[in-house]
């Protein structure tokens, strides 16, 4: 089985599951942990474009 | 006179008793939930969460030797190598069974097996915290 993942599709397949499984131990209640994971993913997504965006600049 | 002492000796019995006292339970799920991810929440009976983080792990790992990511070994000599075991070995008997099917023994240098080596990584780390929180579940600390 091979796996061929684009940057950042990896970091996006990551975050998915980092998300769930911190969701599902940080929190107590159903309600609270679906918002935390939810809350995870947007961060961890939010701060590959930023990094993306800061990496692109540095470039230039 | 006798009853500030009685007092004294009831508080400092409820000092000396812990909040949470530790059971069977309460070792036996983190040691399940090491060995088989999301183990230790279905043996609490939280069914949804363990098949969630046992789907999690599993992938994560799986996903991450798909994409010809290194399996560190415990004698790797390097300080990082022995860093790189203690997260793979998280994954309990997902690691025991690729070293035994010598899996992610490819050194594969590029970015994707890069990539697969961090997820493999990773997915033991959380397991680690996945038996963590079947620990504070069986103590009752957590719902």
């Amino acid at each position: 089985m091979s796996v061929n993942l684009s940057h950042f599709s990896a970091a996006v397949v990551f975050a998915f599951f980092a998300s769930i499984v911190f969701g599902i131990t940080q929190r107590n209640s159903t309600t609270e942990m679906v918002k935390y994971g939810l809350y995870c993913f947007a961060l961890f997504v939010g701060g590959v474009f930023l990094a993306g965006w800061v990496m692109a600049l540095i470039r230039r | 006179m006798a009853k500030p002492t009685l007092d004294k000796d009831k508080k400092n019995a409820a000092t000396l008793e812990p909040e949470y006292p530790l059971t069977t339970l309460a070792v036996v799920a983190p040691i399940v939930g090491w060995l088989i991810p999301g183990g230790g929440h279905i043996l609490l009976k939280r069914y949804v969460r363990g098949i969630l983080l046992m789907v999690s792990v599993a992938a994560m790992f799986a996903i991450g030797l798909g994409m010809q990511g290194r399996i560190y070994k415990p004698n790797g000599g390097d300080i990082l190598d022995i860093l790189g075991f203690v997260g793979d070995v998280g994954s309990g008997a997902l690691y025991f069974l690729a070293r035994i099917m010598d899996w992610g023994d490819a050194l594969a240098a590029n970015a994707v097996a890069d990539y697969g080596k961090t997820f493999v990584i990773v997915a033991g780390l959380l397991n680690f915290i996945a038996a963590a929180d079947a620990h504070h579940i069986a103590l009752g600390k957590k719902p």
